[in-house]
């Protein structure tokens, strides 16, 4: 397949791995940021390719991972109420709430509906204009245009029974999180390249600046993160930190203009909670004062709905890169992606669930 | 050290009344029980791990006996002398006619592999319609002309049905549920519980067509492919491979869960690991992209005309040719092979020398797909 098979190939991705273990003189601690990362490197096992030249810690950069437990409960009760239509990214239903998921609601006779697009949910609300169609708008600034453009179809629409369910987080935010604590061992970073695709690279050269951290925007092939791996180490080895570009058939400088200013016009930066890390400032989006008329939270009155995650989960020390989820007692037994105690063992972007899909044949205890 | 074991495991009675359920396996892989008060949700209709809950934790403990305990496709049972094989199916395909396909000739060729796959020559069938009020004739005379069409290429007799109707919205258009009865070939007794160390892993073709085909189809997935579902009745393709060796272990078609799900059954009931080849994978270039698009990964994506057959080592070559003499068989590739290490788990080596382990179906991949 044209465009992909060269970021497939075996012999590319060997000689890569081999300049990596060739230069590397110490197993330097990088983190790749995004879940769709996390989830090419456990499924074609550089890990394994790279030996010990570096060690890979998984960030926190699955968006269904690190919706905060509230976030879910507040879904599971609008997809309870029977005049709403909850519509939903297909992962979002597994997720486990304090009590149940959507899956378990929708089994009970809720009208849960799965989409690829939030387009088909404006078109849903159009077609049914006696529900309230309510679209659960999780994500990084990868999703938050295509939300954008929805709250603004649904306006010209003139609809008024469509609104957004907004638990959007921000990348660089988190990052920063990462960097100012005292136990940070992450010494360089794969940016997220379908954020920056969006985004641009400013935020990430202010990092870069400030905390003096070599950041290589990756993309999500094997081909794509063994070339990012090898620049992050060959900036290490030779002292630089600089913001380098691996995956410039998708990102531009500037990112793309139009899809920051649907953003633009229809959210604003707000605090907000990762499931795992709490609350973190000005990480996330919300919708503007101008678009409350689609805010769910807002309409259906479901501030109220509370929770705190469950202690066992070691979630926050594996998306903060000071443990492996395989150091979990719970990892394999207790916590299964069937039954998943905490947030990264749910989506196949999650650290653990990576780790549980692709890699538990080499894990002893 | 020890390996991670996500599972528990249950014994089940291992005593056999007949000569067909002494290679019965003695346990089951067995997740954590079935919470109390729960309700079937659409993923317990998989093919994969929610489907094997549902055995294990509602049907086995009830209904089980040495016959049904073997879980294979079908089940074989001697009289007077006389092997026959039993199986049953119900289709509840969305939509009712696809590209390759409809509901009718997919029952059909769903039943007739059933018993292929206990190499058991197809005989007889039944055939239950539940029917929607307000279904049009036309429709229904579409599908059981396509079901006709099915059986007498096949040499299969619809010999008695049944039919229901119930009010609109109980049923989406309509439900078919069949049995097949089949007479299981002289001196063969297949099993997924006979994989050994050291034998051959094949399938008989390009993986993921069928749900592929349905998907494109699918209300708000639609999307312009040209890839047809495989939907094929597979005992002529069975006769060719048992006439070139009789080393063969296990039939199986992946259907619902795909390969990776039909390979865990494998190993999980032969208590043995799998190695396979992630270059060899014999996957359709417009499928690979299909599931590119939509986040999928063909191994799980489901197959209605392909086998995968279990082969001694030293008849491998024999039986990939005796596969690709026979037009479904043509693109038939050798994918793997059964290991001693790692049991139960089935592993892929990647095209980079890597391996990762191919699980079996979590959760629901897409709901009616068969």
């Amino acid at each position: 397949m044209k465009y992909l098979d060269e970021y497939r190939d075996a012999k590319i991705a060997r000689g890569l791995a081999a300049e990596i273990r060739r230069r590397s003189t110490r197993p330097w601690v990088l983190m790749e940021i995004c879940g769709g990362q996390t989830h090419t490197l456990m499924r074609y096992g550089i890990d394994e390719l790279l030996g010990n030249s570096v060690e890979l810690v998984h960030g926190p950069g699955c968006p269904v991972c690190v919706t905060p437990l509230e976030m879910i409960d507040r879904a599971n009760a609008l997809a309870r109420r029977p005049e709403v239509t909850l519509v939903s990214y297909g992962d979002m239903l597994r997720v486990p709430g304090s009590e149940t998921d959507l899956f378990h609601i929708k089994a009970e006779g809720g009208d849960v509906r799965i989409v690829y697009s939030p387009t088909d949910a404006v078109e849903l609300a159009r077609k049914a204009p006696e529900r309230q169609v309510v679209f659960f708008a999780v994500g990084f600034e990868t999703t938050a245009p295509a939300h954008a453009m929805a709250v603004l179809q649904a306006e010209r629409l003139g609809l008024t029974n469509f609104s957004l369910l907004v638990s959007h987080v921000l990348v660089p935010p988190a990052i920063r999180m990462l960097l100012q604590s005292p136990r940070n061992r992450v010494q360089g970073f794969i940016a997220p390249g379908h954020v920056c695709t969006v985004v641009g690279v400013g935020d990430y050269e202010e990092l870069c600046r400030e905390f003096h951290v070599p950041i290589v925007v990756g993309g999500f092939e094997p081909v794509d993160l063994l070339d990012a791996i090898r620049m992050l180490v060959c900036q290490l080895e030779e002292g630089r930190a600089e913001v380098e570009n691996s995956y410039a058939r998708s990102v531009q400088y500037a990112g793309n203009r139009a899809a920051q200013d649907a953003v633009e016009r229809v959210f604003e930066v707000t605090d907000r909670k990762w499931r795992g890390l709490g609350e973190i400032g000005a990480s996330g989006l919300r919708l503007k004062a101008k678009y409350a008329a689609f805010d769910a939270e807002r309409l259906f009155g479901l501030a109220g709905v509370r929770a705190e995650e469950p202690s066992e989960c070691i979630s926050a020390e594996v998306l903060l890169g000071h443990r492996k989820p395989t150091d979990c007692p719970a990892f394999g037994t207790r916590c299964t992606p069937e039954r998943p105690l905490g947030a990264p063992m749910v989506s196949t972007e999650g650290a653990c669930a990576a780790y549980h899909q692709y890699r538990r044949h080499l894990v002893t205890l | 050290m020890q390996r991670i074991t996500n599972t528990g495991v249950i014994s089940l009675p291992s005593d056999s009344v007949n000569d067909e359920s002494s290679n019965a396996p003695v346990g089951f892989s067995c997740p954590l029980p079935l919470p109390a008060g729960g309700r079937v949700l659409l993923g317990h209709g998989s093919g994969g791990k929610l489907s094997a809950e549902l055995l294990q934790q509602v049907f086995l403990p009830a209904l089980g006996n040495p016959v049904l305990d073997r879980l294979e496709d079908q089940a074989v049972v001697s009289l007077n002398g006389v092997r026959l094989a039993m199986t049953t199916d119900s289709f509840v395909v969305k939509p009712l006619f696809f590209k390759g396909g409809d509901i009718g000739s997919l029952a059909v060729h769903g039943t007739i592999n059933d018993l292929a796959m206990g190499a058991a020559k197809p005989l007889w069938m039944s055939v239950a319609f539940i029917l929607e009020e307000g279904l049009e004739f036309d429709v229904l005379r579409r599908v059981v002309a396509s079901m006709q069409a099915a059986a007498n290429g096949a040499g299969v007799q619809i010999i008695t049905g049944d039919t229901k109707v119930v009010e609109r919205g109980s049923a989406d258009g309509m439900f078919i549920n069949t049995t097949g009865v089949g007479l299981v070939r002289e001196g063969i007794s297949l099993s997924a519980s006979q994989a050994q160390p050291g034998d051959a892993i094949l399938v008989s073709g390009m993986l993921g067509d069928h749900g592929i085909a349905i998907l494109a189809e699918r209300e708000g997935l639609k999307f312009e492919t040209e890839v047809q579902s495989d939907s094929a009745a597979l005992h002529e393709l069975v006769d060719t491979l048992l006439a070139a060796t009789h080393e063969v272990r296990c039939l199986r078609d992946p259907t619902r869960g795909g390969l990776s799900s039909t390979l865990n059954e494998i190993a999980g009931s032969s208590k043995v690991g799998m190695e396979l080849d992630e270059a060899t994978m014999p996957v359709r270039e417009e499928v690979r992209g299909a599931c590119e698009m939509l986040g999928l990964d063909p191994l799980y994506v489901a197959n209605e005309g392909k086998l995968v057959a279990v082969v001694s080592a030293d008849t491998a070559a024999r039986a990939l040719g005796a596969l690709r003499s026979h037009p479904l068989g043509r693109d038939a590739q050798i994918i793997g092979r059964v290991t001693k290490e790692h049991p139960r788990m089935v592993v892929m080596r990647t095209v980079f020398g890597t391996t990762r382990i191919v699980d079996m179906l979590a959760g629901d991949q897409l709901p009616r797909i068969c």
